[in-house]
C-alpha cells in the first residue's frame, strides 16, 4: 500500500464520519431479509429495495461520504498541505485516493447488494449487482473526488447530483439518464444477470462507454485541479 | 589509501528565492502589491501587522497560490504548479492541521516516504531529534499541546533537509523554553547556509531571531534589509539617543549649538538628544565632550529597536 493510500485509509477510518456508512447497508439487508421472511413476492419488493434503495441511495450516498472524505476532508482541515509539500506528481496523490474511495465504497455496498440480490433472485443477480456497483463506485468516486477540488461544498454538490439529477430528473426526463451513473449501474447489472427486477432504459454499450468516460474525465480533472491547488489567503 | 566521508551532506549549495513584481488580488482587494525581493542564505523575518499580506506572500513563495502578476522562483524555477521545488523547500504553514490520528514518528516517517528519501526511518528520527520530540514521538498527535504539534510540523518540514524553509508564525503556541529552542534551531539552520524565512507580527520574536527583515505594510514591501540600517536611512525621523555624562547640563548646552542636533531634553536620568543626522552626530559627540571636559558614561540609541522602525514604517 502506498504512503498516500495508507494515510488516506487511516484518515478515513479515524474520523467519526465513517460511522455514517453503516446505517444504509444495514437497512438494505434488513428490508431484504424482512421481505423474504414475510413471503412477499420478489417482483413486489425487488425493484424498490434493489434499485430504489440499493442502487439509487445506498451506492451513491456511500460513494459521496467516502469520495468527499478521502480528499475533501483533508482540504477542509488543511492536512492536505502535508501531502502536497512533497515532490510527488499530483496523479500519484489522486490515483491512490481514488482507489481507496472506490475500494471502500465497493466493499461497503457489495455485501448488502449481494445479500439482497441473492434473496430476491439468485447468486447470479447478487454477483451482477456487486460487479456493476463496483464499476459505479469507481465512477461516483471519480466524480466526488473531482468535486472536492472544484468546490468548497462537495457534499452539497454531490447531493444535488444524486438527489436532484439522478433521483428526480432522470425519472421524469428520460434524456437525462444518459448522464446518470445510477442508470449505467442498472444497465450493467441487468446485462450480467437479465431479470425483470431491474428495469433499464440505457443500453449496455452507452452505460459501459459513459462509465469509462466519467472515470477518465473526472480523474484527469482532479489531477489538473490538484496541480493548481491554492490555499486560501488569510490576510485579506 | 583515502577514505570518503559518506555522512549526510551539510547544506552547502545555497538556494535563492526570488520574487519579481509579485502582486496578488482577490476581486477588488489587493492583498500583495508589487513586491520584489531576493532571499538568500540566512534567517529573514517577514514582519507586518495582521492583514498586511504576509501569509498570502508566503503561500505564493511556497507554490500554494498563483501570483496575479509577477513571478516567484526558487533557483530560477517557478514555485507555482511545480512540485519539484519541494525537494529543496519546506513549509510550516500557520494552520495547525496535522493528522491527529498518527503519532509524530508515523507522521514524519510518512512525510519522509512521500519525499522518497533513501532511508526514511533514519531521516524521521533525525528530524524528530532536531525538534526535541523523541520522548513523545510514539504518542498520537491528537494528544499533543499546541507547541508540540508545531514542533512536529517543523520536523516534517525538515525531514528532507530542505535548502529553503518557510515558516508562517512558527512561535505561535510555544512556551518560552520551546520558543527559545526554536529560535536557536532557526539560527543554526541559517548558519548552515539555508534560506530561512519566518513570518511574525510579534516584534520581539523577529528581533531576537533575525536582524534582516522584510516589512510588509498594507500589502506592500515597506522596507527590506537589516532593521538598524533601515532605521538609519529614515533621515526624516530624528534619531533619539539617551546620554548620561559627568556634566549633563554642560553637554546639553554644547550639543544645542551643533547643526546635527535638533533637540535636547535634560532629565533626572540624563539627556535625551534628537539628532537629524546619525553619522554627523556620532562623529561630533566625542569632540564636543572632549572640548568641554565632559566624560560620556552612557550612550544608547533609543529608537533603533525593531519596534521603533516598525512603528515608523506603519505610521508613514
Amino acid at each position: 500500500m502506498s504512503t498516500v493510500s495508507w494515510i488516506t485509509v487511516r484518515g478515513l477510518f479515524g474520523r467519526r464520519r465513517f460511522l455514517l456508512l453503516l446505517p444504509l447497508p444495514v437497512l438494505l439487508v434488513t428490508l431484504a431479509v424482512l421481505a423474504r421472511g414475510l413471503g412477499v413476492a420478489p417482483a413486489d419488493w425487488g425493484p424498490p429495495v434493489l434499485v430504489g434503495l440499493g442502487l439509487a441511495v445506498v451506492l451513491p450516498v456511500v460513494a459521496l461520504i467516502v469520495g468527499t472524505g478521502v480528499l475533501g476532508a483533508e482540504i477542509d482541515d488543511g492536512t492536505v498541505v502535508h501531502v502536497l509539500t512533497t515532490p510527488l506528481p499530483r496523479w500519484q496523490i489522486v490515483l491512490p485516493k481514488l482507489a481507496v474511495a472506490a475500494g471502500v465504497t465497493a466493499v461497503t455496498v457489495a455485501v448488502p447488494l449481494f445479500a439482497a440480490g441473492l434473496l430476491a433472485d439468485s447468486v447470479r443477480l447478487g454477483v451482477a449487482l456487486v460487479l456493476a456497483a463496483s464499476a459505479g463506485a469507481l465512477a461516483y468516486s471519480a466524480l466526488f473526488v473531482a468535486a472536492s477540488l472544484l468546490t468548497r461544498r462537495p457534499v452539497l454538490l454531490g447531493l444535488v447530483y444524486v438527489l436532484i439529477w439522478e433521483g428526480l430528473l432522470s425519472n421524469v426526463i428520460s434524456g437525462t439518464r444518459v448522464l446518470s451513473i445510477q442508470h449505467y449501474v442498472i444497465a450493467l447489472a441487468d446485462r450480467l444477470a437479465p431479470t425483470d427486477l431491474l428495469g433499464t432504459t440505457v443500453s449496455v454499450s452507452v452505460a459501459a462507454v459513459m462509465t469509462a468516460l466519467i472515470i477518465i474525465a473526472f480523474t484527469l480533472l482532479a489531477v489538473n485541479r490538484l496541480r493548481s491547488f491554492s490555499v486560501a489567503g488569510e490576510t485579506s | 589509501m583515502t577514505t570518503t566521508n559518506t555522512a549526510a551532506p551539510a547544506a552547502t549549495a545555497t538556494s535563492t528565492l526570488d520574487l519579481a513584481g509579485v502582486s496578488r488580488w482577490y476581486g477588488n482587494v489587493v492583498a500583495v502589491n508589487n513586491v520584489s525581493m531576493s532571499l538568500g542564505a540566512g534567517v529573514t523575518g517577514l514582519l507586518g501587522p495582521n492583514g498586511a499580506g504576509k501569509t498570502t506572500l508566503l503561500h505564493m513563495m511556497a507554490g500554494f497560490l498563483a501570483p496575479s502578476r509577477g513571478e516567484v522562483t526558487l533557483d530560477g524555477r517557478p514555485t507555482w504548479r511545480n512540485p519539484e521545488v519541494y525537494r529543496r523547500l519546506g513549509l510550516v504553514s500557520e494552520r495547525e492541521a496535522v493528522h491527529s490520528f498518527l503519532t509524530a514518528y508515523e507522521f514524519v516517517l510518512a512525510t519522509a516516504k512521500l519525499h522518497r528519501l533513501p532511508d526514511p526511518p533514519a531521516a524521521a528520527r533525525r528530524a524528530i531529534d532536531l525538534v526535541e520530540m523523541a520522548d513523545a514521538q510514539d504518542r498520537r498527535i491528537g494528544t499533543y499541546s499546541k507547541g508540540m504539534r508545531q514542533r512536529t510540523r517543523v520536523a516534517a518540514a525538515l525531514v528532507h533537509d530542505p535548502q529553503v524553509l518557510l515558516l508562517d508564525e512558527p512561535f505561535n503556541g510555544m512556551d518560552p523554553r520551546q520558543r527559545l529552542h526554536m529560535m536557536e534551531l532557526l539560527h543554526a539552520l541559517g548558519d548552515e547556509g539555508r534560506t530561512i524565512l519566518f513570518s511574525s507580527h510579534i516584534l520581539e520574536e523577529v528581533e531576537q531571531v533575525s536582524g534582516t527583515v522584510q516589512v510588509m505594510v498594507a500589502g506592500r514591501l515597506a522596507a527590506s534589509g537589516d532593521f538598524r540600517t533601515i532605521r538609519r536611512l529614515m533621515t526624516n525621523r530624528p534619531h533619539v539617543f539617551a546620554i548620561r555624562s559627568t556634566d549633563d547640563r554642560a553637554l546639553a548646552v554644547a550639543l544645542m549649538a551643533e547643526a546635527s542636533v535638533t533637540g535636547v531634553e535634560l532629565g533626572r536620568d540624563g539627556l535625551t538628544v534628537r539628532a537629524g543626522d546619525y553619522g554627523a552626530f556620532t562623529r561630533v559627540l566625542p569632540k564636543v565632550a572632549l572640548a568641554r571636559g565632559v566624560r560620556v558614561r552612557h550612550l544608547i540609541p533609543e529608537d533603533e529597536s525593531l519596534e521603533s522602525v516598525f512603528s515608523y514604517l506603519v505610521e508613514a
